[in-house]
């Protein structure tokens, strides 16, 4: 070995208990996964693709993988419309103001995903606050059932991953150079349109940063789709769950794992991709 | 429309004063600058130019004062429908857009139809030599040309007013130069009444038609660039604007002072001043050279250094009461005789060009640092 060999190793030497932790957490059970997910049956009997066939002729699981995406996409998009005004607030306030944003937005990340869940139940529930508060009003006849709704699942997980689109939007628009909306304006621009030709365009990539973000957090949240979404409502997650551990159908259960990380990856990478050939001139955040 | 007809507004600062919190920017301001004038805004970094310069655009309110533009006040009226064309400091194009699309931004802002904006902007980038690049984005540029597209799109709105925020602070020297030259022709041929900030001297004598002395957010003068050099107001402005030497002495008679440097300097004309005022005089380094010891008014001095500058050298020379003084010859004219650590005596060329400040109390040694 060359003493260049030898210094280059070195160097490598304290990036290998990262690499051991990758390689027994993602690469092992990853490629055990691709492994499961080619057995014909749940007696691993045969090597095939058929789980792969099953899930791809089969409608039922189709639309769950559809609807588990769309969820994380209309979850994301939810979070980008509240995130913008939130931001712009940010902004334009004093220190004091913008240390109270910050707590709030952070608050979420500072409880278990599991009580902020059970908090969207008390608050949604047959008997849960926004029932009792519109039925005593007298707006509502007969409460309503928000619980184990799409709406009520899409409103809790909006609320749970709100700080991931938030503080990556905030962070852009602090970079953004007043001058620029400065000199939009001093050229007639109204608030409106600065926001929508500069504003806008130059803090999408943090937007975007933040939109995949929630995408995949909102697409794979188990808890949350669980409690608030009851039985009722299907989807990849608990889909994978009732395969593996109610039917015992562990090559399936593989194979669905598999297809909903590749969709999902793949439509992170997709539209990483997309952004960057549209947003043009802009520093990536 | 031809060019020639677009006419800037004319605009008054009138009792204009600002504050940040307890910090005063800018103090009882009184300015008028006519319709079609180029003016340069001079001044020592943290003296409020720029803050003049958002309250003329309408991106700061004055605490108190008005703002007219053709003797209409202007103050609640918001920036974006001021019709002010504003160069930043860092030219503030839009990163994303081409240098077509940020020319016609303010056309687009206006709904102009498209026909109109295109006419507009090619013309707009034809005179600022800028057309074979419209389809790139600013950053695809190099200092020179993004200055010329900042120009090109604040011009392009026909505004009545345009303001530069230290345009050529980005560009390196030789490049200043010829963009100050062709951004003055430009403004010249719109007519357009013109405001440049700089905290250049150079600048701002070689540009403007008159130029506003800003001092800790008080005007101390507004002269044309001559005026200012010759007969400045104030010791700060004589050693601000080009380079002056300072000499202390005191007043003898109505018409002359008596130099801590030794000798007795006859004005020519009255010093205005009691006997015995402790007085400062400004010399210009072009009206003082080396001359003969016997000569009356011969200041004797000990060479430092001599410091060749392309066409002219400076020699450095310092005075029996401790002050340096800079004098400026045309280098064929420099013999080998100067060397440093000799004596020699220097002679006012011309004493009618001597300007006379009673020395502030707290010393002349402030105001030349400052004129750095
Ligand atoms: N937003 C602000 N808040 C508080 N103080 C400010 C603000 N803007 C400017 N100042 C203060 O007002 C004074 C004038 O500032 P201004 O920016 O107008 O100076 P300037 O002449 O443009 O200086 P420079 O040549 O460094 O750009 C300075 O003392 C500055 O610290
Ligand atoms: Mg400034």
């Amino acid at each position: 070995m060359s003493p260049a060999d030898t210094t280059a190793s070195r160097q490598l030497l304290p990036a290998l208990p990262l690499a051991a932790l990758f390689f027994a957490a993602f690469v092992l059970p990853l490629t055990a996964l691709v492994l499961v997910s080619l057995f014909r049956d749940p007696q691993f009997s045969d090597l095939s693709l058929v789980q792969y066939v099953r899930f791809l002729s089969d409608p039922f699981s189709l639309k769950v993988l559809s609807d588990t995406l769309w969820l994380g996409a209309e979850v994301a998009l939810a979070t980008l419309v509240l995130a913008y005004p939130l931001a712009l607030v940010y902004v334009a306030s004093g220190q004091f103001m913008r240390t109270l944003i910050t707590f709030l937005i952070m608050l979420p990340l500072l409880t278990s995903t599991v009580v902020r869940t059970f908090a969207w139940i008390v608050i949604l529930g047959r008997d849960g606050i926004v029932n009792s508060a519109m039925l005593s009003l007298g707006f509502w006849q007969a409460p309503a059932r928000l619980l184990y709704t799409w709406e009520g699942m899409v409103l809790a997980l909006t609320q749970i991953q709100l700080p991931l689109m938030a503080l990556p939007v905030i962070n852009s628009l602090l970079r953004l150079d007043g001058n620029l909306t400065r000199a939009a304006e001093g050229l007639g621009a109204s608030r409106a349109r600065i926001f929508i030709t500069i504003v806008l365009p130059l803090t999408l990539p943090g937007a975007i940063a933040g939109w995949l973000l929630v995408f995949a957090a909102a697409a794979t949240a188990f808890i949350t789709q669980t409690l608030v979404g009851g039985g009722r409502i299907i989807l990849m997650p608990s889909y994978i769950y009732q395969q593996a551990v109610g039917v015992q159908d562990w090559p399936f259960a593989a194979a669905l794992s598999l297809i909903f990380t590749l969709a999902v990856t793949g439509i992170v990478f997709a539209v990483g991709a997309l952004s960057r050939r549209f947003v043009r001139g802009v520093d990536a955040a | 429309m031809t060019l020639s007809d677009v006419r800037g507004h004319s605009l008054d600062l009138k009792g204009i004063g600002h504050a940040f919190g307890t910090t005063v920017a800018l103090d009882e301001i009184e300015l008028a600058v006519a319709a079609g004038e180029l003016i340069a805004l001079l001044g020592p970094s943290g003296c409020g130019k720029t803050t003049m310069l958002q309250i003329i655009a309408g991106f700061l309110r004055p605490s108190k004062g008005e703002v007219r533009f053709d003797g209409a006040r202007v103050e609640h009226i918001p920036a974006n429908r001021r019709r002010i064309g504003m160069v930043f400091q860092n030219y503030a194009l839009f990163p994303h857009l081409s240098v077509f699309e940020n020319v016609a931004y303010g056309l687009r802002a206006r709904k102009r139809p498209n026909a109109e904006v295109a006419a507009k902007v090619e013309q707009m980038l034809g005179l600022a030599q800028m057309a074979q690049f419209a389809r790139r984005l600013p950053g695809e540029l190099s200092g020179g040309q993004q200055q010329r597209v900042a120009l090109a799109r604040a011009l392009a709105i026909d505004p009545g007013l345009v303001l530069l925020d230290e345009p050529f602070s980005a560009l390196d020297k030789n490049l200043r130069l010829d963009m100050q030259i062709e951004i003055k022709s430009l403004l010249k041929t719109f007519g357009v009444t013109s405001i440049i900030v700089t905290h250049d001297q150079e600048e701002a004598l070689s540009m403007a038609d008159r130029i506003v002395v800003l001092n800790k957010g008080r005007i101390e003068q507004i002269d044309s660039p001559d005026a200012l050099y010759d007969r400045p107001a104030s010791l700060f402005i004589s050693s601000f604007i080009g380079h002056t030497n300072l000499l202390r002495g005191a007043v003898t008679e109505t018409d002359r002072v008596l130099l801590d440097a030794g000798p007795e300097i006859n004005l020519g004309r009255s010093a205005q001043r009691r006997r015995g005022t402790a007085v400062t005089i400004s010399v210009r380094p072009e009206n003082i050279a080396f001359g003969a010891a016997d000569r009356p008014g011969a200041i004797p001095v000990t060479i430092r250094a001599t410091v060749p500058l392309g066409a002219v050298s400076v020699t450095e020379v310092l005075t029996t009461s401790g002050e340096a003084v800079k004098i400026s010859q045309a280098r064929a004219a420099t013999t080998t005789k100067a060397r440093a650590g000799e004596t020699a005596w220097l002679a006012i060329t011309d004493t009618s060009r001597i300007s006379i400040f009673s020395t502030p109390a707290d010393g002349v040694q402030d105001h030349q640092q400052r004129s750095v």
